[in-house]
């Protein structure tokens, strides 16, 4: 049967093919096209490589690699697929190694993924072995690019794609600096499975519009909805984002003189309202930052809750969520315990996101049997640049922009 | 002496509390400078001490209730939690440390039911007023995948 390709009814990104969410062509030529072309695939934290030899085994999209420090303090990515016969390499998540070595037929690899030893290369008493025209250096796990931007462990497969800083163009890397402007230390890893395609929670985490409306745990409690300034900025390519507000000091004064005076509402106050009580750690007054870098990476600040989120497509109708908690690594025990607290607030059981694991499932079941529809992504009219107000879906038509940018996708009508 | 058979009785009843969606029951069974926090075999082993859910009062423990009840938004689900025999460790008149096996099933409003989180309590008891209470739970799962949204407590 004829794969049919995908029909993008415009040139503009206001309406996205329900088809790109179920269909497989799409799934794997993402893998090819996004995962492993010119785009940075956030692999871990420097922090987590920290000696010569740290290494974990992570993804590039559904791609196994290895991230690791060599004794050289450089860090090294290749494919966790051994040369032989394609087995992982590195069986664990994470942990110290000199040298990788295969568990199936004992070919080893060094830290850079250089294929360094064949067992019984020369054969057993004369028999067997390796022909004399194989070349150790000639085969071996593919080698990933790898950059460092703050703190952060990029990784590519191409050979094209510019370097981190020009990738992210400056006004991202600005807004990465801001939160990881100093050492962070790891406080804690989840893993969150979701019932929905990669690219529906990555529309989820840019869309500003969704917030107040599904979250109803800030309006509810009646904290930190008032008199919020922010806004959207979305880079040039539209594959990145960041969406940032700050609660007005004046105006929460403000909002909390009114609430005192419904005393009705008090049943649905928090009876611990430490959760939110959090201290003051960025000049600028922004309070929260959500950014995203294509395709699959977010940086979070919510108040002082601090965290990286990895997307990584499990097929076409699963992804896994893996958020990283983290702290700088000079908190005071009270600030610590702060950010602990304030963790309520995100990941599986958090009280603003945990929907957000939910409604993906809610879109791609509803979706089932409208292969020929489209969703309508419309608010804020149809550009996909920078914008004041967060009532807009500017950066979710950016990440389109960006996505038929890396997939050659062209409307029909252009 | 606070005895295998007290904790088990203890543990029924927060079971059946949770289970029997009578949620604002459950922070009854904790002190008020409690702690309860839900993690994984992983963070524990590695000392990370963020949580799924993090608490340490009491008041906590009856806010997200209070969520649950009047601001998340989540598919209707039910728990069935079965507890296994409790490990003590430790005993006395007034306090306890044991570790309780649990297995929760889910089952959503579809009908799916699903093994949703297996792992082990890790607790400190103490009796107040003649009434125990757990001064810390702390959830260790198994698993560290968590399936789409955790809204009940474990
Ligand atoms: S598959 Fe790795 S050594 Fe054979
Ligand atoms: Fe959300």
């Amino acid at each position: 049967m004829q794969e049919q390709a995908i029909h993008w009814k415009s040139a503009a990104n206001t309406r996205i093919p329900y088809r790109l969410y179920v269909d497989e062509a799409t799934s794997a030529l993402e893998q090819e096209r996004i995962f492993r072309g010119n785009t940075w695939n956030y692999l871990c934290l420097e922090a987590e490589l920290p000696d010569a030899g740290s290494y974990r085994a992570t993804y590039a999209g559904s791609t196994p690699v290895v991230v690791v420090r060599d004794a050289d303090g450089e860090i090294y990515s290749f494919e966790n697929r051994c040369a032989h016969r394609g087995a992982l390499i590195v069986l664990d998540k994470a942990g110290r190694a000199d040298d990788f070595q295969c568990v199936y037929h004992a070919w080893s690899y060094n830290r850079q993924g250089d294929l360094t030893g064949v067992a019984f290369e020369n054969g057993v008493k004369g028999q067997g072995g390796m022909p004399e025209t194989f070349c150790k250096q000639e085969h071996g796990p593919r080698k990933l690019r790898v950059a460092t931007f703050c703190g952060l462990v990029f990784g590519s497969f191409s050979e094209d794609v510019p370097d981190i800083e020009e990738y992210l163009g400056e006004e991202i890397c600005a807004r990465i600096e801001r939160v990881l402007h100093k050492p962070v230390e790891v406080i804690g890893r989840f893993t969150q499975k979701l019932p929905n395609n990669w690219k529906l929670y990555v529309e989820n985490v840019k869309d500003s519009y969704h917030a107040s409306l599904l979250h109803m745990f800030f309006t509810t409690f009646e904290l930190n909805r008032l008199s919020q300034r922010g806004g959207v900025i979305v880079d040039d390519t539209g594959g990145h984002h960041v969406s940032y507000s700050m609660i007005d000091p004046a105006a929460k004064d403000d909002s909390y003189r009114n609430q005192a005076l419904r005393s009705d509402n008090e049943r649905y106050r928090l009876k611990d309202p430490s959760l939110l009580a959090g201290f003051r750690e960025y000049d600028d007054g922004i309070t929260l930052q959500i950014l995203s870098v294509f395709p699959g990476f977010v940086l979070q600040q919510i108040q002082n809750c601090l965290a990286v989120r990895q997307v990584l497509p499990k097929g076409i109708a699963a992804t896994e969520l893996n958020w990283t908690y983290i702290g700088y690594a000079d908190d005071t025990p009270e600030q610590r315990k702060v950010r602990l607290k304030q963790l309520n607030l995100v990941g599986p059981a958090g009280f603003i996101s945990m929907e957000d694991g939910a409604v993906g499932g809610f879109v791609q079941r509803g979706i089932a049997g409208a292969t020929d529809m489209d969703a309508i992504v419309e608010m804020g009219g149809d550009h996909a640049g920078s914008s004041e107000g967060r009532a807009t879906e500017t950066s979710v038509r950016g990440f389109w922009k960006a996505y038929r940018q890396h997939m050659g996708q062209q409307a029909a009508d252009a | 002496m606070i005895d295998l058979l007290q904790l088990a009785a203890f543990n029924a009843a927060y079971a059946q509390a949770i289970d029997s969606d009578s949620l604002e029951q459950w922070p009854g069974f904790f002190t008020e400078d409690c702690h309860y926090r839900i993690t994984h075999v992983e963070n524990e082993a590695q000392g990370l001490p963020a949580g799924i859910v993090w608490a340490d009062s009491r008041d906590m423990l009856s806010d997200r209730i209070a969520a649950l009840r009047e601001a998340n938004i989540y598919e209707r689900q039910r728990y069935r939690h079965l507890l296994g025999m409790p490990l003590v460790e430790a005993a006395d008149e007034g306090t306890a440390r044991a570790r309780t096996p649990f297995v929760v099933v889910r089952t959503m409003h579809t009908g799916e039911s699903d093994v949703f989180a297996t792992g082990e309590y890790h607790d400190r008891f103490v009796r107040r007023d003649g009434r125990l209470l757990l001064a810390e739970r702390v959830a260790v799962c198994d698993s560290t995948v968590t399936d789409t949204l955790l809204a009940l407590p474990l």
